[in-house]
């Protein structure tokens, strides 16, 4: 079963509406309430990471029996160095970002530790794909 | 599914429901259907928040309350009266003149819920400084208790396991009889409520095995009585007001006021009132949007039990005069001295049960079985016109698209499919108007001159 949402760049009262349709669709699957919040998590955060540095994107979800697929795709400035990036407390968000409470450097960390899969790749200039996989039954 | 049978004070009466959908599109959890062109509560979807009862253009909802004579099965009668009560009457109309009347109508004792207020905001603190989870949300509001638990399952945790003033202050007093050697079966605690929410953790508690209190008076029954007894007397005491009655201070007379728990907990802490505001950050909090907040006091009602559906008096006014109030007795501080001796019995008395989760969101248990489902959901809403009418009987073509799903209703059960149906002559005009009927009740579409806003309204 598939999904898709719109992000707009800059937008950050939008940030957290892909997430929390993805939680509506889990909470009727079922699905584990702790499965439910890791993936929330790490929705909500590749949310915000596009809204705080791409143009747009877009968020791809697909779920089946055993597994939710998400698939965040950016127009944006891309990632240099993605090992950098990975790391806690490392940020290249804006002042004025930063003021409205986002761009701790903990995003992409915090999606890797609640996503069971990750994958990211990147293009300097033109944007990003984050794909992440996650189990959702045993 | 195992269905345990949840109380309900909220009641449908049939004789004057005529089936309109107000109460349908209020309902916060979805909770109502037309059938037979009556409204029908979902008992298990039901938080007896009273949303469906303010909506009702009619009156035909009611609450189900004690018959009044029921105090009268025990020698000592005891009404337990929370702030908003006083709050209903003007301020030349004193507390000891409305105790008095109570005395009058059969009461041996007036207690104020709100006199264990400390002792229960030191548990509180308490919980908050044992559990690191954030933040933790109070457990006053039964409704809202009532709202995680079939909403925002994965948040039952977070609520604070510390009983509220209704139960404390009934343990408390109940106790204190006793120790004056009255024999438990002869006292008969009386809870005067402001909403149909009390009631039903009266009669199903949450995270008790029983209530403490032995039954409940709705306020806007006892107010009436009370009002038209302090009118009748014309000033005259024939009796006093009782003994234990100490005047609160201001954290007391606020509790159950909007913002009345959050200035006493510790940390960053956020009063939010009304059932949609509510849900709206509970969606957040949920979505760990918000992190960053340490305590939450959440009140079903708009202005919290000021708001109550079964207060008489305007909220507002209610509100300004306890303020008033409040500020008169700014000095009174610290827990009363009556209770002081009994503290570590009511700590010990106000832990609750853990609280379950059961949700009303999940479409099957069996998550295979919920997934087909979820793909039959989205393909009838490929049909459904997604103009939410409300004319199926379900508040919106989603829920109608779940109705049919769960076998609980059908796809014909929609007008405007039913167009559809008959254009391409799949179903016969009588066949549609059988299908109207069903859900609108028979003769529905007739004319009838008497109904609300019609020309011989009420005749």
């Amino acid at each position: 079963m598939q999904f898709k949402y719109d992000l707009e760049g800059g937008n950050f009262s939008r940030a957290g509406h892909a997430s929390s349709e993805v939680k509506k669709i889990l909470k009727q699957l079922n699905v584990d309430a702790r499965i439910i919040k890791r993936i929330v998590v790490a929705l909500y955060e590749g949310e915000v990471n596009v809204v705080a540095h791409a143009h747009k994107g877009v968020v791809m979800v697909d779920i089946d029996e055993k597994r939710i697929y998400i698939r965040i795709e950016d127009e944006g400035p891309g990632i240099p160095d993605i090992n950098l990036a990975m790391q806690e407390g490392f940020s290249t968000a804006s002042a004025s970002v930063r003021e409205m409470g986002f761009g701790a450097g903990m995003g992409l960390p915090n999606i890797k530790k609640n996503t069971d899969q990750l994958n990211i790749e990147s293009e300097v200039g033109k944007g990003t794909v984050l794909e992440m996989t996650t189990m959702i039954s045993s | 599914m195992a269905q345990e049978q949840f109380y309900h004070a909220l009641k449908v009466d049939e004789s004057l429901c005529y089936g309109c959908t107000h109460c349908m599109f209020v309902c916060p959890t979805d909770a109502i259907r037309i059938r037979s062109g009556k409204a029908s509560i979902r008992k298990d979807w039901c938080v007896d928040c009273g949303e469906c009862m303010k909506a009702c253009p009619v009156n035909a909802f009611y609450i189900e309350q004690d018959d009044f004579d029921k105090i009268f099965n025990y020698k000592y009668r005891v009404a337990l009266v929370p702030v908003v009560m006083i709050g209903q009457f003007p301020s030349n109309i004193s507390e000891s003149e409305i105790f008095s009347v109570m005395r009058e109508l059969g009461f041996t004792h007036v207690f104020q819920t709100e006199h264990t207020v400390d002792v229960i905001n030191e548990a509180m603190i308490n919980e908050l400084n044992k559990h690191e989870e954030r933040p933790l949300i109070s457990a006053f509001c039964p409704a809202v208790v009532r709202l995680i638990q079939v909403r925002f399952p994965s948040l039952v945790n977070q609520i604070i396991h510390v009983k509220p003033p209704i139960d404390a202050s009934a343990i408390f007093f109940r106790k204190m009889l006793q120790d004056k050697g009255i024999p438990d079966d002869d006292i008969g605690i009386f809870y005067v409520t402001p909403c149909a929410a009390k009631i039903a953790s009266v009669k199903s508690p949450v995270g008790d095995d029983k209530s403490p209190v032995n039954g409940v008076i709705n306020m806007d029954f006892l107010y009436n009585k009370v009002y038209q007894g302090i009118k009748n007397r014309g000033g005259k005491t024939s009796r006093s007001p009782g003994d234990n009655l100490p005047n609160l201070g201001p954290k007391s007379i606020g509790w159950s006021l909007t913002n009345g728990e959050a200035p006493y907990m510790k940390g960053r802490c956020l009063a939010i009132d009304e059932i949609h505001n509510v849900i709206d950050f509970l969606e957040k909090i949920e979505n760990e949007e918000i992190t960053d907040v340490d305590f939450l006091e959440l009140r079903a009602c708009d202005e919290s039990c000021a708001g109550g559906v079964l207060v008489v008096g305007n909220r507002f006014l209610a509100v300004e005069r306890l303020r008033k109030r409040a500020q008169l007795f700014k000095d009174i501080h610290g827990t009363p001295e009556d209770l002081i001796p009994y503290r570590d019995y009511l700590m010990g008395k106000l832990p609750l049960k853990p609280i379950e989760p059961r949700s009303i969101l999940k479409l099957d248990e069996d998550m295979t079985l919920a997934l087909r489902k979820m793909q039959q959901v989205r393909s009838l809403m490929c049909y459904l016109p997604g103009i939410d009418c409300g004319a199926c009987g379900s508040p919106s073509c989603q829920s109608l698209a779940k109705d049919i799903v769960q076998r609980e209703a059908q796809l014909s059960s929609c007008v405007f499919i039913q167009r559809m149906m008959e254009k391409h002559k799949k179903l016969h005009a009588d066949h549609a108007i059988r299908i109207i009927e069903k859900t609108w009740g028979k003769d529905r579409l007739d004319k009838d001159c008497t109904k609300l806003g019609a020309k011989n309204e009420g005749m």
